[in-house]
């Protein structure tokens, strides 16, 4: 992880203005600053003996193993189980630990897509993301472009994602920014009946589980 | 602390005028939406934040306002609707 920092920090930026400081600081070499210092203090942690470095292995490890596919199970299931869609809209914590998936947040909510109603889901004040079942957030979503824009005009957001939604679709913007987490439960593409479950769940992606994007029906040809 | 609002009641933000670790975006201070659900009860994260974690808990709602209540210029249909989640203390009965 460590890499040498044979630089020096003579940050200049661009002119006089930054009334704040950037939120992050890269130099030339690509090293962030916040790297760097995260770097300085796991080596002192590591030679005082406070921290094996098997450790943070361990922990980046759980941080990153969580993904997309634990949020297309449920939505799979959800699909060929209505019952188990009841419960999942009622209690979204409760029906994803019935999948043996463990919700690390204090509550999920789920949100579904209909005919007549589209959810987006956004973080405003920071990058709030169900991040246990769909792992780290893309970096576009905790971009402070779409932080200010899905919230202020979300329907242009969606138009640059390629979803044109019609105006007579309600729109609801959720922004994740306390307790709750949300996860979109996307319409179930036309042309996938006859297909199974973990074949349901292939076609669903993390763009329609934050509500940018549809499922897009199996190409042609697809059993 | 009781829950002082539910689902349907008319609520207005206010302007509390702290500093620290809020939660509630100023796009929506001043503005009146519905509460559509209470979500439970949680520590106040501006507590918490300054390592206070013996509570109380307070209640949470989720407040729904319409775009066009929050951006006078939203150029969507009046349907479209944001959804937040707002502590007890940040609220007024509207």
């Amino acid at each position: 992880m460590s890499h040498s920092h044979d630089h020096t920090h003579d940050h200049g930026h661009d002119g006089a203005h930054a009334p704040h400081p950037a939120l992050v600081v890269e130099d030339e070499a690509g090293n962030l600053e916040g790297q760097i210092i995260i770097d300085a203090l796991q080596n002192i942690l590591v030679r005082k003996n406070l921290l094996a470095p098997e450790e943070v292995t361990q922990e980046i490890e759980k941080i990153e193993s969580p993904g997309v596919h634990l949020g297309a199970k449920i939505v799979a299931r959800a699909w060929v189980d209505p019952a188990f869609k009841e419960r999942l809209l009622a209690n979204g914590k409760s029906a994803a630990a019935e999948l043996g998936i463990k919700v690390g947040e204090a509550q999920l909510i789920v949100v579904e897509n209909t005919e007549a109603l589209h959810n987006l889901i956004c973080c405003t004040l920071c990058s709030c993301y169900p991040r246990s079942i769909l792992g780290q957030p893309p970096s576009w979503y905790i971009s402070k472009a779409y932080r200010a824009r899905a919230v202020r005009e979300p329907r242009a957001i969606l138009g640059e994602f390629g979803l044109d939604l019609p105006n007579d679709i309600e729109l609801i913007v959720h922004d994740s920014n306390a307790d709750m987490r949300y996860l979109v439960l996307p319409q179930r593409p036309a042309g996938t009946e006859g297909m199974s479950e973990a074949q349901l769940a292939e076609l669903v992606t993390r763009d329609c589980m934050i509500g940018v994007a549809k499922v897009a029906p199996p190409a042609q040809g697809a059993s | 602390m009781k829950a002082r609002f539910q689902a349907g009641d008319r609520v207005r933000v206010l302007h509390l005028g702290k500093t620290g670790h809020i939660r509630t975006p100023f796009y929506v201070r001043g503005r009146t939406g519905t509460v559509t659900e209470l979500c439970g009860y949680f520590l106040n994260p501006e507590e918490l934040a300054v390592g206070n974690t013996a509570g109380p808990v307070v209640p949470l709602y989720r407040v729904s306002f319409p775009q066009t209540e929050l951006w006078p210029d939203y150029q969507g249909p009046a349907h479209d609707a944001l959804s937040i989640e707002i502590y007890d203390h940040w609220l007024a009965a509207g």
